[in-house]
C-alpha cells in the first residue's frame, strides 16, 4: 500500500502536499494526523509543523484485477482479462484459446476463482464490491443451457405427474432454474439437500 | 505449481512472509504443502473448508493443464 508521511503548517496544508506526492486526489486516500500543529509563540518560539500520514485506500477493482492476472500467469494459461462494470456489478472477462482450462467442468473453476478474486478485493476495503467473472461468454451459454434444461425437465414433471430432481448446483445456478420455472403453470420447484449437493426438484401440482 | 500456490495464499492471509509452500515430486503426482501463520489458517480454510477448496480447484486445472496430479495439504 502505498503512503506517505508529511508535515506542514496546517493540517490541511499537510493533506495536500501528501496528495501531490501520492499524485491522488482526496477520495483515493486516508490519512490520519501523528501530530497536532503548534502555533509559535508571538510568531517566534517553538512553532510545529503538522504531521500526517496519507494512505492510498485499496482499490478492490484493481487488487482484483491483479490477483486473478497473476493467478492466471501463474496456472501457465495465456489468457487476456478486462474489466467491465455492467449494472449487476463489475465484470472481469477472460478471453484466450486456453480458456477451457479456466471454466472447468460445468463453471467449476471459473467459480472457484471468482470466489478467490472475491476475498482478496474485499480484503482490506470497507466498501463491499461483488466481483463476476466470465470466460469467453460461458455465463450467458450456461444460463441459456440451463433454461433449456429446466424447460425439458418441467415438461417432464408434468408429462408424467412425477417429481423430478436435478443434479446438485450451485446458488446461482440454481436460481436461474427457479426463475425460469416460476410463471410456469402447473409445477413448482424448490431446492433440497446440504450445500454443496443441494439440489432442485421440479413437482407438478 | 509452487509459485502458484504461494501467490494465492499470500493474497489471502495477513501474515504474507510467513506463508511457505515446500513441494514433494513423484513420477506424475506432486504433493504440495501449504503452511501459514497460525492466525492465518482461517483465510487459507474457510468455514467448511470453503476457500480450501477453491484453492484445491485452481490447482488442480493447473495441474491438469500439465497433465500432473497435485495433492495440496494445508497446515
Amino acid at each position: 500500500m502505498k503512503k506517505v508521511t508529511v508535515s506542514g503548517k496546517t493540517i490541511e496544508e499537510a493533506v495536500e502536499s501528501g496528495l501531490e506526492k501520492l499524485d491522488a486526489t482526496m477520495d483515493m486516500v486516508e490519512y490520519h494526523v501523528i501530530e497536532e500543529p503548534q502555533k509559535a509563540l508571538f510568531g517566534l518560539l517553538g512553532g510545529k509543523p503538522a504531521v500526517v500520514e496519507v494512505k492510498v485506500k485499496p482499490d478492490p477493482i484493481k487488487e482484483a484485477l491483479l490477483f486473478l492476472r497473476d493467478t492466471i500467469d501463474k496456472m501457465g494459461v495465456s489468457a487476456s482479462v478486462e474489466a467491465e462494470e455492467r449494472d449487476e456489478g463489475m465484470f472481469l472477462n477472460i478471453t484466450g484459446s486456453e480458456i477451457g482450462v479456466l471454466i472447468g467442468k460445468r463453471g467449476q473453476t471459473l467459480d472457484s476463482l471468482q470466489y478467490l478474486v472475491n476475498l482478496v478485493a474485499n480484503r482490506q476495503s470497507e466498501n463491499y464490491v461483488r466481483i463476476y467473472l466470465d470466460a469467453e461468454g460461458y455465463r450467458a451459454r450456461r444460463k441459456e443451457a440451463l433454461v433449456t434444461l429446466a424447460e425439458r425437465l418441467s415438461d417432464k414433471a408434468l408429462r408424467t405427474g412425477r417429481e423430478v430432481r436435478l443434479e446438485p448446483m450451485s446458488a446461482h445456478e440454481r436460481k436461474i432454474i427457479h426463475t425460469a420455472l416460476q410463471d410456469v403453470k402447473g409445477v413448482s420447484t424448490f431446492s433440497d439437500g446440504q450445500e454443496p449437493h443441494r439440489r432442485i426438484v421440479v413437482v407438478p401440482k | 505449481m509452487k509459485e502458484l500456490v504461494e501467490s494465492i495464499a499470500k493474497a489471502l492471509v495477513d501474515h504474507p512472509d510467513d506463508v511457505r509452500v515446500t513441494e514433494v515430486e513423484n513420477d506424475r503426482s506432486l504433493t504440495l504443502k501449504l503452511e501459514v501463520h497460525e492466525d492465518d489458517m482461517g483465510k487459507v480454510i474457510g468455514k467448511q473448508g470453503r476457500i480450501a477448496k477453491a484453492i484445491r480447484s485452481v490447482v488442480n486445472a493447473a495441474g491438469a493443464n500439465q497433465n500432473k496430479r497435485i495433492q495440496l495439504e494445508i497446515g
